[in-house]
């Protein structure tokens, strides 16, 4: 009836864990009675849960990657912790077995729950804007994606309380994550995650693609396409054409795993190696899906803070392009050391100083933006001098181990950890902070807080550089990756400088929940009356009402040239009304994308404990479901140009009223 | 009005004819292949250089008379998205085989 | 340059609509891209461990070349029939379109026929998924071919029921149109594996 699953899973015996789960469960319980009380759950169901509105499908993906961020990051604490203390006779606080599926969780977490859902929340909230549209190609697509992704988060939530999760780290490690070598439920959990996660990304892929190629307003040629979008297009292709190589490999897992084959099996033809080549087919361009849309940010932010047009555009667009295609060719560098001929890793590693280039040609091409520039040093412009000071430490450090030779001292040390955190944090994560802080106002209508902001700042970059500048030196010092103790008494110091710069940045994301606070107790000061948030707006999503409409633009606009918005303002054509209006159709809310989440989240636990009657059932429900839904061709609503002008007409009285107020001012 | 309609659809010329050429051309390809390594009358190098140039042959055959990709601008998109995806393959696929098999040659 | 936007705003409102079937057409293109590149995977992985046996068959004492043919036929020729069918559907012949329908499903029924009979004997003869590094790949990629043509089967049964109760509509009509991407994409496939898994494994 529940397969293998009984009582004693729930583990009891750890003290840690359960403390973690009872607070995570109370935190839960504490949301759900808030909801109740307010008496909000229909709100919630109605407007959100069954939106297919890429504004609120956004705002979701985003909630859904703070949330997680939080879990991966008392991860990182955790680690930090143990590694601190964990010297010679000193073992630590934690047992190994549970410090191996820790560091597993945290990679998962931050690279499929954290980084990949801000991507594409980020993606979600700006793309129709910025191309002029009122919603992506299938916004129906899009919900399911959404819940796909929640769905595997869910079942990563689910397995810290129930059973446990991956000892084999969260790239995988053959033939340690095949049955014979680890028959419980860890390597399941982590596979099923992914694999339902990684669908969920593969569809937004597919959606954004064809919405920028289909759906961009008339005369919005590619070449006057912002730089987000450009970013967010070459990372489109970079999911659609990587990501169904993860889904052959972990079905691939899933068939060695549940049906004995013998695919990465250290006996009857299996090829352990293989493994860490598909993984890495993916992997690499993965690194590229995280990182380019936080460089769209950049773009975005560097131009309007310093008051200036993006110097280089023409050129950011092929560095963009070539970085695209160069990272499908690069991935061999992640193994340099399985051995292969020299002439496979030369090949490699001069590829992958290749792809060096083009990021260099950006980082100059946002310093010549911003030289001669007005620049105001607000929140997002912090978050992006701070990535371009740190960011490009990390980015020499890669071109080291890039170098096969060099990389066979360093590959899976301390510095190796060191480089690709030093590519996340100040890189990816950065950007997204800044995109985050950049468009807020656009989504909610108010700023947020510039003091918590920038002290959220100062927490992150001090602390990332207290964290991991000492890992490099560990690495130097020949300290391995992923250890739950060690004998050499003189690393500890370094880990120990470690886990100050970790509680560092714990300050920093304190701050960040303090900026919400304030912010949204302070939104009527620092509401934003013209949509135009920022003042300096350069692209088409600043030229609609913040918030937006649910329809983004009464009319679409025409689009002469790159930066039209600021061209608008300069010709005074910005905030003219239209002589009439007409009516607008509008994609209806659907409730299958979160009953498939649902669906698919009971199909990943019934598979981890082979629950088969449950698996096949929700399988089939899923199928039914699509199929139903796939028959219905009424799924739009109107909304009459009576009622489109009664907004419009509010929208410019406020904005009316809001430049006359400037004016006084 | 029909063609516009198609072409609006995202689809190319679609007639009788194509199909049917389509078919045959496709069953002569299919023959060669069969018939090149069932009859054994070649060496093993040249059985499969003809299979691969047979097989890419009648990949070609379909992508033009089933899914009537052409060099007409209703069809431009597609063929970019299935050349770009091509070459991937071929990074991906050739890669995989150029990698793999160094990597087992240095096992022995 | 009032009316020019509104002019403008009536020209894109019917561009907004009128794109609907091309846009989805072009989504599921781009997807048939990604399924493309899954399916690149499994012939990867077969040709990395296609000659791993195990001491145990290997594809010489298993294929059966006539009995591929056969298959190869009854794959092909529904292709054909499923484009003689949008023909029909293009010329709005209703009832043309369900018969045709009804023969692709009927000949693709017969090709998965023929591909569960030769899985169902070589599992009784021993040579099953689980035997070698070679029957894994093979079984993987040929079987993962032999379900996408199912979820296509379950499609066209789809498609003829709602025909035959709502007709030719437009929204149906978007459907059929990808449907036969997807049918005409499998034939494809299987043009790999016919000639690189079968044929290059017995030569």
């Amino acid at each position: 009836m529940f397969g293998k699953l009984t009582l004693s899973d729930i583990p009891y015996n750890d003290p840690i864990i359960m403390g973690a789960v009872v607070s995570a469960s109370l935190a839960g319980l504490a949301i759900i009675i808030l909801i109740t009380y307010l008496k909000k759950w229909s709100y919630l169901w109605h407007e959100w849960l069954t939106s297919v509105d890429h504004k609120r499908i956004g705002v979701m993906y985003i909630i859904l990657a703070l949330v997680m961020m939080l879990r991966g990051f008392a991860d990182a604490i955790m680690m930090r912790g143990q590694q601190a203390m964990a010297a010679g006779a000193d073992h630590g606080y934690l047992t190994p077995h549970h410090y191996d599926q820790i560091f597993g969780s945290h990679g998962t977490i931050m690279i499929i729950f954290v980084a990949m859902p801000f991507v594409i929340g980020l993606m979600n909230l700006v793309i129709p804007h910025q191309i002029g549209a009122r919603d992506l190609a299938f916004p129906v697509l899009n919900s399911v994606s959404f819940w796909l992704t929640v769905a595997g988060a869910g079942l990563i939530m689910i397995s810290l309380g129930v059973g446990e999760f991956t000892n084999a780290g969260w790239f995988g490690i053959a033939p340690l994550f095949e049955k014979t070598y680890n028959p419980g439920v860890g390597v399941d959990y982590w596979m099923w995650a992914f694999q339902i996660a990684g669908v969920g990304s593969l569809l937004s892929g597919v959606n954004f693609l064809v919405t920028i190629v289909k759906m961009r307003a008339p005369g919005m040629t590619f070449m006057k396409m912002p730089l987000f979008t450009w970013t967010t297009l070459t990372t489109n292709v970079l999911m659609i054409l990587s990501f169904p190589v993860i889904t052959g490999a972990l079905f691939l897992l899933t068939l060695d795993r549940y049906l004995g084959m013998h695919f990465f099996t250290n006996d009857m033809g299996g090829n352990m190696m293989m493994w860490n080549n598909l993984f890495w087919m993916w992997g690499h361009p993965e690194v590229y899906i995280v990182i380019l849309p936080s460089f769209g940010v950049f773009s975005e932010v560097v131009a309007t803070f310093s008051k200036k047009k993006l110097f280089g555009y023409v050129s950011l667009v092929w560095a963009t392009a070539a970085i695209m295609i160069l990272s499908f060719t690069v991935w061999l560098h992640h193994f340099f050391t399985m051995g292969n001929t020299v002439n496979v890793n030369i090949f490699f590693g001069v590829a992958t100083m290749l792809i060096a280039i083009p990021t260099g040609v950006k980082v100059y091409d946002w310093l010549f933006t911003m030289y001669r520039g007005r620049i105001t040093f607000t929140t997002p412009m912090y978050w992006v001098l701070g990535f371009l000071t740190i960011f490009v430490i990390g980015g020499m450090t890669g071109v080291l181990m890039a170098i096969p030779p060099a990389d066979f001292v360093v590959h899976n040390s301390l510095f190796l950890i060191a480089h690709f955190h030093n590519m996340l944090i100040p890189g990816a994560l950065f950007g997204y902070f800044a995109g985050f802080a950049y468009w807020f106002p656009k989504v909610f209508g108010f700023k947020l807080d510039e003091k918590w902001g920038k002290r959220a700042f100062w927490g992150w970059a001090i602390g990332f550089l207290v964290a991991f500048m000492p890992l490099y030196v560990l690495g130097f010092m020949g300290m391995p990756r992923r250890m739950a103790h060690y004998d050499t008494m003189a690393w500890q110091p370094w880990l120990i400088a470690a886990a100050v710069g970790a509680l560092i940045i714990g300050l920093g994301v304190l701050s960040q929940g303090m900026q919400i606070y304030v912010s949204i107790r302070d939104r009527k000061k620092n509401a934003d009356l013209t949509g135009d948030s920022w003042g300096d707006g350069r692209t088409l999503e600043w030229l609609s009402s913040s918030p937006p409409p649910v329809y983004n633009f009464a009319i679409i606009p025409k689009v002469d040239e790159l930066d039209e918005f600021w061209a608008m303002k300069e010709n005074g054509t910005a905030y003219q009304q239209p002589a009439e209006y007409h009516d607008i159709h509008m994609p209806k809310n659907v409730m299958r994308g979160p009953i498939i989440g649902g669906l698919v989240l009971a199909f990943g636990f019934a598979m981890v404990w082979y629950i088969w009657w449950l698996a096949i059932a929700s399988i089939i429900g899923v199928i039914v479901t699509v199929i139903v839904g796939s028959s219905h061709d009424d799924e739009e609503y109107i909304i009459p140009a009576a009622e489109v002008k009664r907004i419009e007409d509010e929208r410019f009285a406020q904005l009316a009223a809001a430049m006359e107020e400037k004016k006084n001012n | 009005m029909s063609q516009s309609h198609n072409e609006e659809m995202g689809a190319g010329k679609i007639t009788t004819k194509a199909y049917i050429t389509g078919f045959i051309l496709a069953l002569l390809l299919t023959i060669v292949s069969f018939g090149m390594v069932m009859s054994h009358a070649f060496s093993r190098t040249t059985a499969m250089a003809g299979l691969f140039v047979a097989a890419f042959a009648q990949m070609v055959v379909h992508l033009h008379y089933f899914l009537h990709l052409d060099k007409s601008s209703a069809q431009r998109w597609n063929v970019i998205a299935l050349l770009f995806t091509a070459l991937l393959l071929f990074i991906f696929v050739g890669g995989t085989l150029w990698v793999m098999y160094t990597l087992n040659s240095r096992m022995m | 340059m009032n009316t020019n936007v509104s002019q403008n705003a009536v020209h894109t409102a019917d561009a907004e609509h009128h794109n609907h079937a091309e846009i989805r057409t072009f989504g599921f293109w781009i997807y048939l891209m990604s399924d493309l590149v899954l399916f690149s995977v499994l012939f990867a992985t077969f040709a990395v461990i296609g000659f791993n046996s195990a001491g145990g068959p290997t594809g010489k004492d298993l294929f059966d070349l006539p009995y591929l043919f056969v298959e190869t036929m009854f794959l092909l020729v529904s292709s054909v029939a499923f484009g003689l069918t949008m023909i029909a559907m293009h010329n709005g012949k209703q009832k043309q379109v369900i018969i045709g329908l009804i023969i692709t499903a009927l000949l693709g029924l017969g090709f998965i026929g023929m591909e569960i009979h030769e899985f169902v004997n070589m599992i009784h003869d021993g040579a099953g998924p689980d035997r070698s590094g070679f029957l894994s790949a093979f079984f993987t990629l040929v079987g993962t071919h032999g379900a996408h043509v199912s979820f296509g089967l379950i499609w066209i049964f789809t498609m003829i029921g709602q025909i035959a109760k709502s007709g030719l509509t437009e929204g149906i009509s978007s459907r059929m149109m990808r449907l036969s991407l997807f049918w005409h994409f499998l034939d494809i496939v299987w043009i790999g594996v016919f000639s690189f898994v079968y044929l290059m494994h017995v030569v």
